[in-house]
């Protein structure tokens, strides 16, 4: 089975979505998101849909299921690049997603997540070695 | 009963120019058809009383003359020809039948009467053609010109930088919601627009329906990544939408002026007076 | 109502709701929808092909590409031999699930179609059949 690979960049992880997510794969990528979340003490994890050409029910629940093992992981998940289309037929739909943050494209999502750190700080800022 | 029909055409072969002249006249006298030029008018006719001469000799109007009159009443009700004009050209052909009729029939009354009524029966019949034709294009017309008015209607503008305005003008339906809802979604990822001002000053009502419609739109904003502001609402809406218990459960400002202010805010902006205002 | 070329499609697990998906895109531009048109054909068949797989137990898609006069469209229908549903009309409301979705599925695929019908039978199955026009 193909596993959508989990890039690291700064404080966020980045995945990209490609065509026609299939469910093992989604689920996987729930699961290998929370160990990385751990893992590299990510406080951000940009999505980035741009390639795709639908969201169904099944891929929202999976994009708001990653939001919200994130957020128990203290990471903030934002969705970035849906097209017009997609945005349309989603909430015409009735899925608006009211739980997770969404941004424009990548580089934008970054920024909300830098946002967020500036304004919470990290538990790292205020841990000064005395030795 | 074969010959009846045999009557009026040859008649109107006979009489021909005259009914065209007359036919002219009528119409001239009537005081329509001033937007047409008078060689207009006489090819018109004559392709018509021709077309009206087969259809005499058929007994029934021919696909012809049909076709014709379909054409010729779709093409004025394009250029906003009134229906009653319409119409009068084929009753303004009544008068110059019967004359001559009556004139190649002189000894025969009955006879004359008879041709008189047949042709009678047959531009009334057209006359019918007519206002269903009519009908039919003002409807294309009224169809064409929605398509229009939702188009033109549902301009967006740019304000700033990532800022852009909607300014609403109207009541929103399901199908204008649509193209608004496009047009908007296009217009924030061609501008990188973070911010939208929804001004609703030119929306006459604010129902429950219109207000899902509107929240359809922020909610498929949102999903792009891009915030929307509501400005415009005016105090009789304000009040209708609390009576109603509509909520739109955005940031909401009385103007689209104080809107943008907070849209630059928003963006980490802010405008400065260079001089003391009015100075 | 003169419609051409049907294509049949099983659905037995993840990999086939996809692969109808893939032919209900093919369908839909063939048509000449529109691209949000299209988005939201194909995410409706999505839901329903799920629908069919989740609760019907599997079963099949029929994809119908039509022509009417100056008009073209899709329809599928969605067929299968699973329990059935019991109430129709909550299965149609928002929020309504038995499965894994969101409980949009049913609903939802009826907002994004111009046609929707849906028969049922308890211990029988489900046929859902959807279109939409250019």
């Amino acid at each position: 089975m193909d596993r959508i690979p989990i890039l690291k960049i700064g404080p966020a992880l980045l995945v990209t979505i490609q065509v026609d997510l299939h469910d093992d794969v989604a689920m996987a990528l729930e699961e290998d998101l929370g160990n990385r979340i751990v893992k590299s003490g990510a406080k951000g994890v940009l999505i980035d849909i741009s390639a795709l050409e639908i969201v169904d029910s099944f891929i929202g629940r999976t994009l708001a299921n990653i939001a919200g093992v994130a957020r128990l992981l203290d990471a903030e998940t934002v969705v970035v690049g849906m097209r017009p289309a997609v945005a349309i037929t989603l909430v015409e739909l009735g899925l608006s997603m009211p739980g997770i943050r969404t941004a424009l494209d990548a580089e934008r999502g970054m920024a909300v997540i830098r946002a967020r750190i500036a304004e919470v700080g990290t538990a790292d800022d205020h841990v000064v070695d005395k030795r | 009963m074969a010959r009846r029909p045999a009557g009026l055409v040859d008649i109107i072969a006979a009489h021909e120019d005259e009914i065209i002249r007359q036919w002219q006249a009528e119409l001239a006298s009537n005081g329509s058809e001033r937007r047409l030029s008078a060689r207009e008018i006489e090819t018109q006719c004559r392709s018509m009383l021709d077309a009206f001469r087969e259809s005499a000799e058929a007994g029934q109007a021919s696909e012809r003359l049909h076709d014709l009159l379909a054409g010729m009443t779709r093409t004025r009700a394009l250029q906003g020809f009134p229906i009653s004009e319409t119409v009068s050209f084929v009753l303004s052909l009544k008068r110059p039948l019967a004359d001559a009729a009556i004139k190649a029939l002189e000894r025969q009354p009955a006879a004359a009467l008879r041709e008189v009524m047949a042709a009678g029966d047959l531009i009334d019949g057209l006359v019918r053609n007519v206002t269903e034709a009519f009908a039919r294009a003002r409807e294309e017309i009224i169809l064409h010109q929605q398509q229009e008015i939702s188009e033109l209607s549902t301009p967006v503008v740019k304000l700033w930088d990532g800022i852009l305005a909607l300014p609403l003008i109207g009541t929103l339906d399901s199908s204008r919601t649509q193209v608004v809802m496009e047009n908007l979604l296009q217009a924030i990822v061609d501008e990188g627009a973070q911010m939208t001002i929804i001004d609703i000053t030119g929306v006459p009502t604010v129902d429950t329906l219109v207000a899902q419609h509107l929240l359809k739109t922020i909610a498929a904003a949102r999903l792009m990544g891009a915030e929307c502001i509501i400005s415009g609402i005016r105090p009789q809406i304000a009040q209708t939408m609390v009576h109603l218990g509509v909520e739109l459960s955005v940031v909401s400002k009385a103007t689209l002026a104080e809107a943008l202010g907070y849209a630059l805010a928003q963006s980490g902006r802010a405008v400065v007076a260079r001089r003391p205002a009015g100075g | 109502m003169s419609s051409t070329n049907v294509e049949r499609h099983v659905i037995q697990n993840s990999d086939d709701v996809v692969r109808v998906r893939q032919a209900v895109r093919r369908a839909a531009l063939d048509a000449g929808l529109s691209l949000v048109d299209q988005t939201k054909i194909i995410t409706a068949a999505s839901e329903l092909a799920r629908n069919t797989l989740d609760h019907g137990g599997g079963g099949e898609a029929l994809l119908e590409r039509l022509a009417d006069g100056g008009r073209s469209g899709v329809r599928i229908r969605f067929e299968d031999t699973g329990p059935g549903i019991a109430d129709i009309d909550a299965a149609l409301r928002p929020g309504f699930t038995t499965g894994r979705g969101m409980g949009l599925g049913l609903g939802g695929a009826r907002q994004l179609s111009n046609e929707f019908s849906i028969v049922s039978e308890l211990g029988q199955g489900t046929r859902v059949t959807i279109a939409r026009w250019k």
